[in-house]
């Protein structure tokens, strides 16, 4: 189940030495303070991770444990930590994107977007109709990717193997809708300042069609695996349980928040990309549960199918980009006979475009919740300040309160059922 | 594309009527209100603007800490603040002359401000004055410098690993003891 007892054998190893230094059980409790204290000498102080499946990716938990009962426990993060805030303040605004996609990795184009808008926003430009409702498209199919990632991954940490198997299969589907339009499964980098990086293929509306057809019957088979199965019902019933009270305080977003009861949903608190004219509900649990957190999730699996719907058959023709080239590179046709195509080209992929000076926050619902992407530019054609407010990162802040008094067994349920990305939290 | 456009008055004039000398700046940018507060009135403003009847701001989204260097005063931290049932955000900017000298945490306005105080320590060495839990989040315990400041190399650094350990340790004067 676990690795790495707590026998504080491990001596502090000097600087120099070929193997990797690690900290001893008494530096750790030191470390982290008033957020890890033994509170009995019979207790246990585990290692969970940093290289176990049922962590989602490097996730090390220090859990202090009571029997089999959890007392106390504190997340050690930073292990996939790259400094892409860092990193983009030395790149261009375009160039920066693809930086995006690799911080939550199961919903990349969700990360693209909360970057591009921001960047937009700072801009003051705002992208042609058929580009936002596209970028609805592949938003809402990012979100039902992302779900079904955490559903087969969720599913497999309570034993229920087959689910997994399931999910992915469809994803894979989805996966290929992505690289139809991209040219890439995962890392698309698809949307970019003032549009899209190039309208979608003539075969992408039937394929979406066809996943509108046969996806609702898929959704029906997983919820047949657990919706009603006694042994789900039991791991995730009552278990992990927060109120909305504290789900707000702990600045939980996304259905994680939502489980608990908590109506806000920035497509509809905040629209962006026209989501205000689209009829769609958001799902609420009461209890916020791990059930709870599950339902939520699978209804809006259902919601986004019906949203990607509605979108496609108001898919309005017309440029997918700006008409600027100081933002979007002209096309290709234009360089051999325009001097000033060849100029803009030039200057768009050497120095990039110029933002003005000013701060801007752009919030949007990622699949995981709220993403946030916080810019400040200083009148050059890069970044003076990128930051993002991943989801993941503060949803973990509560397994701490999550945690509490459950079995290790549950522990693991409930780092499952806030579905965290590790790559967007140590980002 | 203003589609966080704030109450436009409701906040600034709320806040300056309970705290005439708290602001030194409003900035309206892009739909966007930030209100430039002194540092010492941050927490009162905080548990004002979460308890007010009809503010509420329930929510804190973010904090964000900025490097303005060569400006003065060189940090600022930004704290994004939402209020749930007005869906209405105000971003609250407070500027720090000197970064061991911080502004007081706000963990006890809301819990989660503890966390991400831990977050802007780490990387950018903002200390919040209250919050003992200040570690090391995402870097090795023994890093030295917060990498996020404008005066911290990006890069063109050799890579230390154990076979070149003694030769980098010797020109790099914290990884010593």
């Amino acid at each position: 189940m676990t690795d790495g007892a707590g026998t504080g054998e491990n001596d502090k190893l000097t600087p120099g030495s070929d193997i990797v230094q690690e900290l001893t059980i008494e530096e750790l409790r030191a470390k982290y303070g008033s957020g890890l204290t033994i509170s009995s000498e019979d207790n246990m102080l585990l290692s969970m991770g940093p290289q176990h499946p049922s962590t989602h990716g490097v996730l090390r938990l220090l859990v202090e444990l009571d029997g089999e009962t959890v007392v106390n426990l504190a997340p050690d993060i930073g292990f996939l930590h790259t400094g892409i805030e860092k990193t983009m303040e030395s790149k261009t605004y375009t160039k920066a994107l693809v930086m995006t996609d690799r911080m939550d990795y199961l919903a990349p184009l969700s990360n693209n977007l909360g970057y591009i808008m921001a960047v937009e926003k700072l801009l003051d430009v705002e992208p042609p109709p058929r580009a936002q409702v596209i970028r609805l498209i592949l938003t809402e199919l990012t979100r039902i990717a992302s779900h079904l990632v955490w559903l087969g991954t969720h599913a497999l940490d309570i034993a229920a193997m087959t689910v997994f198997l399931y999910t992915f299969r469809e994803r894979e589907y989805l996966l290929d809708i992505f690289e139809m339009c991209a040219g890439q499964r995962m890392m698309a980098s698809y949307f970019r300042p003032g549009g899209l990086w190039r309208d979608v293929p003539e075969e992408f509306e039937p394929a979406v069609r066809k996943f509108l057809e046969f996806f609702p019957a898929k959704i029906a088979d997983y919820e047949a695996l657990l919706t009603r199965n006694p042994i789900f019902l039991d791991r995730t019933k009552g278990i992990g349980s927060i109120s909305a009270e504290d789900a707000i305080a702990w600045g939980l977003t996304g259905p994680s928040l939502r489980g608990s009861g908590v109506d806000w949903d920035i497509r509809k608190a905040t629209p962006y990309l026209g989501y205000e004219e689209y009829d769609f509900n958001v799902p609420l649990g009461s209890t916020g549960d791990i059930y709870d957190r599950y339902w939520c999730r699978m209804l809006e699996m259902r919601e986004s199918l019906s949203l990607v719907e509605q979108a496609l058959n108001r898919l309005p023709d017309g440029p997918v980009t700006i008409d600027d080239w100081k933002i979007v590179p002209p096309p290709r046709s234009e360089l051999g006979r325009s001097m000033e195509a060849v100029i803009h080209h030039f200057k768009i992929w050497t120095e990039g475009f110029r933002a003005p000076e000013g701060s801007v926050f752009q919030r949007i619902e990622s699949p995981r919740g709220e993403f946030g992407c916080y810019l400040r530019g200083d009148g050059t054609s890069k970044p003076a300040r990128v930051h993002f407010r991943t989801p993941s990162f503060v949803n973990l802040a509560s397994l701490p309160i999550l945690g509490k008094d459950v079995f290790v067994a549950d522990l693991v349920a409930i780092i499952g059922s806030i579905d965290i990305v590790l790559g967007e939290i140590d980002r | 594309m203003n589609d966080t456009t704030p109450d436009p008055d409701a906040f600034y004039s709320k806040v300056n009527q309970a705290f005439p000398e708290a602001i030194e700046d409003v900035i309206d940018f892009r739909g966007e209100r930030t209100l430039v507060i002194r540092q010492e009135f941050l927490r009162e403003i905080c548990l004002f603007l979460r308890d007010d009847e009809d503010l509420l701001c329930n929510f804190l989204e973010d904090i964000v800490a900025d490097d303005m260097l060569p400006e003065y005063p060189r940090f600022a931290v930004n704290y994004h603040v939402y209020s749930i049932p007005n869906k209405q955000q105000l971003r609250l900017r407070v500027p720090v002359d000197d970064p061991d000298d911080g502004p007081e945490t706000v963990a006890s306005v809301w819990p989660i401000a503890s966390w991400l105080e831990m977050e802007v320590w780490d990387l950018m060495g903002i200390t919040f004055k209250g919050n003992d839990q200040l570690r090391r989040l995402f870097l090795p315990e023994d890093w030295q410098g917060h990498p996020l400041r404008k005066d911290y190399p990006l890069g063109y650094e050799e890579v230390q690993f154990s076979f070149n350990w003694e030769v980098i340790d010797a020109k790099k004067p914290y990884a010593k003891d």
